[in-house]
């Protein structure tokens, strides 16, 4: 609601050329440039103190908005209202949706408001000029629900949903859409609601056949209204997931597969890693081969290659029969312990440990020399300094094995990192970080035996 | 639904503004385009309990009648007649003598509906036949002709009223059956009898009349009467809403009916601009060929020593400071009577900026005692702040206090007016529309603003605005003592003066011209003013001022150069000199 950059971006009418705002083509804003260039007089037509009035106290009420002064901007706001009486026609137009989202905000913080002032602002400003009846119902429902009053934002949609306006209803068909789909999330709470109560039941209860009937019913009502709106282009997390919940309570599985699989890979819809997810976790549910998991999850990998669903990818890669599948396997681990947000996570660590000394077992050099090349130059400080060593082994003992293990395959024993957690000693490790010595003697990549 | 039927309802529709109805059952009115329905039912009768179709068309037809705007007959000059009236009870109610209002432009306006060929002449403008037939209606009881100096033809009755003021609004019909036609069939119309024609008249050599012009005739009779009341000081009433001018046709009687082509002759958007009604009234004054004007002398208030005065207590400076301006008044002649008064009908008619000049003969002053170049006022201040430590009783005048007292108030006074021209309203309770069709519309649109504001004044802070602002000659008052805003008109300038002889001297001998040389070319200014190439204290000085008047920088920075041209003839006589003078001058 907080946006206003779209007013101040939009094409300039003739008159008001260079007068209004200055907006860069990089979308720099320059707000004493925007002070400047009003005061000057252009082709000696001057601007009319109306529209200098009016633009002025259009900042000061931006002003106090960001000082969270609500009474003045409220102040302001009184004066700020004439320009629905604009005598251009196109600031005129432009009017109601400033004032709405002007307006809206004030009401929504003002120590003063109330849901009833509130509401009757929304019914005001719905009123004024056609165009912007679908917008402010639609926010008007989100402040109702961000109320929690869910039975009033409902109604609202509902009055909205019946909303018809010749010609200009058909290019507003995506806002119908939005209330339409909103409308079915707010049936999906109550549905899920439902959902909890019936779990609760016992199956032998006598209420239960009904209730699982009715909650049947109701569920396809609301996935027509998501519906409409899944199929166009664009990102709607929430109302998927919804969507498809309901679809597998009805036992709609071709259909939810259709709407998941439609979602992630529709060209004509923004990238979007959820919607991989989703589907991943679908076909999980159902069961799918193998190949088709690992198909949805390669996706991912390019989109977000530290997501930790990509441990779940390894492990499907390492089960896989393929070679080039081993390879990848590899590949995507070393990608996961790229990420900073990943260096702490001990099963990558783990994975990648065991899986270092299968691979070399195996006798793939290439492969881990191949994947190293790139890291060398950085995982080092990255990952195996003396301070990590130290302070892993102080969080972590578990950790700090792994690492060093991993440490040690990659630099060699005289690698600082694996150097101070081998000389600890420690009772119940003390087996284990023989080994891992014994190990990278024999394995590690730096001086391999030929 | 009989879209037939509903065609004769021709108003917009509220919501969507197409006009295209259609009737529901119940006989509302909706819209075929947004299917909004109307409050307004179609007038039928029960067509089931008495089919009678000629009470239908009755009804029908009388509510067609009852769609035309009822009013008065009126014209555009009439209208601007009642503005000005308003405007000079206004400055009546300021104190302003009754003798502006019921003299001096009354005759100003008569001569000019002469001149322009409105009234009082042989062959008024108005030819076509309806009209003249008005006018001859209001010509029977007029006895308005006793003027010998204007000839008998046409008298609008309106004029008669301007003694009486709207008093006798009743006496005015009701328009004839002619109007109807008129309104109806026409596309582009308007409330009065002439604005279509008024808007579309060019004819040349007619000073045209408009609602910044009437600020030109109410400041002509103010000059006339040569009352205490400058142009920055008219604009000023003017802005704080003292004398009736946005929407200044609020107050016209109920049966004066606005819209259409009205809206474009007497709807204001801007505040009156000085340079733009200086230039009106010098236009209009030509117009009505004008003999010259009474005499400014010495004790008007019009002259250069008293606004200097006024000037001098309104920016809190040393009241000793006039001998000096006095001084600079005489030695440039800015001060002669002939030089001051306005002769319209003389070669190159001009008249004085009163106020401008006024204060340029400060700034000049100033530059003389302190020559304002950023070093030697600042080390002036040092002398007077070392003094007044020993000396409380009468201090020298210290201008860095001064400098930082005014700033400080300055700006707080800035920011409070910027705010108010931010919360200015401009619109009017009585809308005006451009056609009949869109009357409910732009109502509608009124009633919904005026809905929102009331919502909205609950939530803004309830401290009531400290009463309406009386109007007074003065912005500033400095007679507060002991507060943070003392008041330097008693200090004294023996700081910045020396003895010589008998006789005490300046002792700042440097002074630097505004303007070095003057532009020559056809274009009108006498030369410019660039804000960075002067010192910050002539700056401030000149901000000051121009703040002061309402006026732009620009505009006082040329005057101060016209002074310093009289004052300095031989400099710029033997031209391309230095950039510095050297002068000193002697009290």
């Amino acid at each position: 609601m907080s946006d206003f950059s779209e007013e101040f971006t939009r094409p300039m009418t003739e008159d008001e050329q260079g007068e209004t705002s200055v907006a860069s083509g990089t979308g720099m804003h320059f707000p004493w440039l925007h002070k400047l260039v009003e005061t000057v007089v252009i082709g000696g037509k001057k601007k009319k103190d109306f529209a200098q009035t009016t633009s002025a106290c259009l900042r000061f009420i931006q002003e106090a908005l960001l000082k969270h002064q609500w009474q003045e901007a409220a102040e302001y706001m009184h004066s700020y209202f004439q320009t629905l009486e604009d005598s251009d026609t196109y600031k005129k137009q432009a009017a109601p949706e400033i004032i709405w989202k002007l307006g809206s905000e004030i009401l929504f913080y003002h120590p003063k408001s109330n849901v009833e002032t509130f509401n009757t602002f929304a019914d005001r400003m719905k009123n004024i000029g056609v165009l912007n009846y679908l917008k402010i119902s639609l926010q008007h429902a989100l402040y109702l629900v961000h109320h929690g009053m869910l039975e009033d934002a409902n109604r609202n949609l509902s009055q909205a949903e019946t909303w018809r306006y010749g010609e200009k209803s058909s290019s507003q068909e995506i806002l119908i859409n939005l209330v339409h789909a909103y409308k079915g999330l707010l049936q999906y709470y109550t549905w899920s609601k439902k959902k909890m109560e019936l779990s609760k039941l016992d199956k032998d209860d006598y209420s239960y056949g009904t209730a699982s009937r009715s909650m049947l019913s109701h569920s396809c009502k609301t996935s027509a209204n998501l519906g409409a709106l899944i199929e166009t282009p664009g990102v709607w997390d929430p109302f998927v997931k919804s969507y498809v919940e309901m679809l597998e309570f009805c036992g709609d599985q071709d259909r939810a597969r259709k709407v998941l699989t439609n979602y992630a890979y529709d060209e004509k819809f923004p990238s979007n890693p959820n919607a991989h997810i989703y589907l991943y976790n679908f076909l999980k549910r159902e069961k799918a081969p193998r190949a088709k998991l690992l198909s949805v999850l390669k996706i991912l990998y390019q989109i977000v290659p530290s997501h930790k669903l990509m441990l779940e990818f390894h492990t499907l890669l390492k089960k896989s029969e393929k070679e080039e599948h081993h390879k990848l396997g590899l590949e995507v681990l070393f990608g996961v312990l790229d990420f900073a947000g990943c260096t702490k996570n001990v099963t990558a660590w783990k994975y990648l440990a065991k899986y270092l000394k299968q691979i070399l077992i195996q006798n793939h050099l290439a492969w881990v020399q191949e994947e190293w090349n790139s890291r060398k130059n950085w995982w080092p400080g990255f990952h195996f300094s003396f301070f990590w060593a130290k302070s892993d082994w102080k969080e972590d003992t578990a950790l700090a094995c792994e690492k060093a293990f991993v440490a040690g395959i990659l630099l060699g024993k005289g690698c600082r990192y694996f150097r101070y957690v081998s000389k600890q000693d420690h009772q119940v490790l003390r087996k284990k970080i023989k080994r891992m010595k014994k190990s990278v003697k024999k394995y590690n990549i730096v001086n391999p035996r030929l | 639904m009989d879209l037939e039927e509903a065609r004769e309802f021709q108003e917009r529709c509220t919501q969507c503004a197409a006009v295209s109805w259609g009737l529901t059952d119940e006989g509302k009115y909706y819209c075929t385009s947004c299917h909004n329905v109307t409050e307004r039912s179609k007038e039928v009768i029960h067509t089931e309990s008495i089919p009678n179709t000629k009470i239908k068309a009755i009804s029908r037809g009388l509510k067609r009648k009852s769609k035309l705007e009822k009013g008065w007959d009126w014209y555009v000059c009439e209208g601007f007649q009642y503005i000005l009236c308003q405007q000079a009870e206004a400055l009546k109610t300021l104190g302003v003598g009754p003798e502006l209002k019921n003299e001096v432009l009354h005759n100003f306006w008569k001569r000019y509906l002469q001149k322009s060929k409105q009234a009082y002449c042989k062959n008024p403008v108005y030819t076509s036949g309806r009209k003249v037939t008005v006018l001859e209606d209001h010509l029977s009881h007029s006895d308005w002709t006793s003027d010998p100096e204007l000839s008998d033809a046409h008298c609008l009755s309106l004029v008669e009223s301007w003694a009486e003021s709207q008093s006798d609004v009743q006496s005015r019909k009701p328009s004839s059956s002619t109007r109807a036609s008129h309104s109806e069939t026409a596309s582009i119309c308007s409330g009065s009898l002439d604005g279509v024609e008024y808007s579309q008249r060019k004819e040349k050599g007619i000073v045209k009349m408009t609602v910044p012009r009437t600020l030109a005739f109410l400041y002509l009779s103010l000059l006339w009467q040569r009352e205490a009341v400058t142009l920055s000081d008219l604009l000023r009433f003017v802005e704080e809403d003292h004398i009736p001018y946005v929407n200044a046709f609020e107050r016209f009687p109920e049966e004066m009916k606005l819209y259409g082509r009205d809206k474009g002759i007497f709807a204001v958007e801007s505040w009156p601009d000085y340079e733009d009604i200086y230039k009106k009234m010098i236009e209009i004054a030509i117009f009505l060929d004008l003999p010259r004007f009474p005499d400014i002398t010495e004790d008007c208030y019009l002259h250069p020593n008293i606004l200097v005065m006024k000037y001098l207590m309104e920016v809190n400076l040393p009241d000793e400071m006039q001998g000096l301006t006095c001084q600079v008044v005489k030695m440039t002649g800015i001060g002669e009577v002939d030089f001051l008064t306005f002769d319209p009908i003389a070669k190159m008619a001009k008249t004085v900026k009163y106020d401008v000049q006024a204060v340029a003969v400060i700034v000049v002053a100033l530059k003389l005692l302190f020559l304002l170049d950023d070093n030697v006022e600042w080390s002036l201040s040092d002398l007077a702040e070392d003094y007044n430590e020993d000396h409380q009783d009468k201090p020298w005048f210290d201008f860095r206090k001064w400098y930082q007292v005014m700033k400080k108030t300055v700006d707080e006074k800035k920011q409070k007016r910027e705010e108010a021209r931010a919360k200015y309203l401009w619109k009017s309770e009585k809308p005006l529309y451009h056609s009949y069709i869109d009357k409910p519309v732009v109502y509608k649109r009124r009633e919904m603003v005026v809905n929102l504001q009331k919502q909205f004044s609950a939530l803004a802070d309830c401290t009531p605005a400290p009463g309406e602002k009386k109007p007074s000659s003065f912005q500033f008052n400095w007679t507060e003592k002991g507060t943070d805003r003392p008041c330097f008109h008693g200090h004294s300038l023996r700081g910045v003066l020396s003895k010589k002889g008998q006789s005490l001297v300046i002792k700042n001998s440097l002074y630097w011209l505004s303007t070095q040389k003057f532009c020559r070319s056809y274009c009108k200014h006498v030369t410019t003013y660039e804000e960075s190439n002067f010192s910050l204290s002539y700056q401030f000085v000149l901000n000051l001022f121009s703040f002061l008047l309402r006026i732009k920088a620009s505009l006082l920075h040329e005057e101060v150069s016209l002074i310093e041209k009289k004052l300095f003839k031989r400099k710029y006589m033997s031209s391309n000199e230095s950039s510095r003078s050297r002068r000193v001058r002697r009290r």
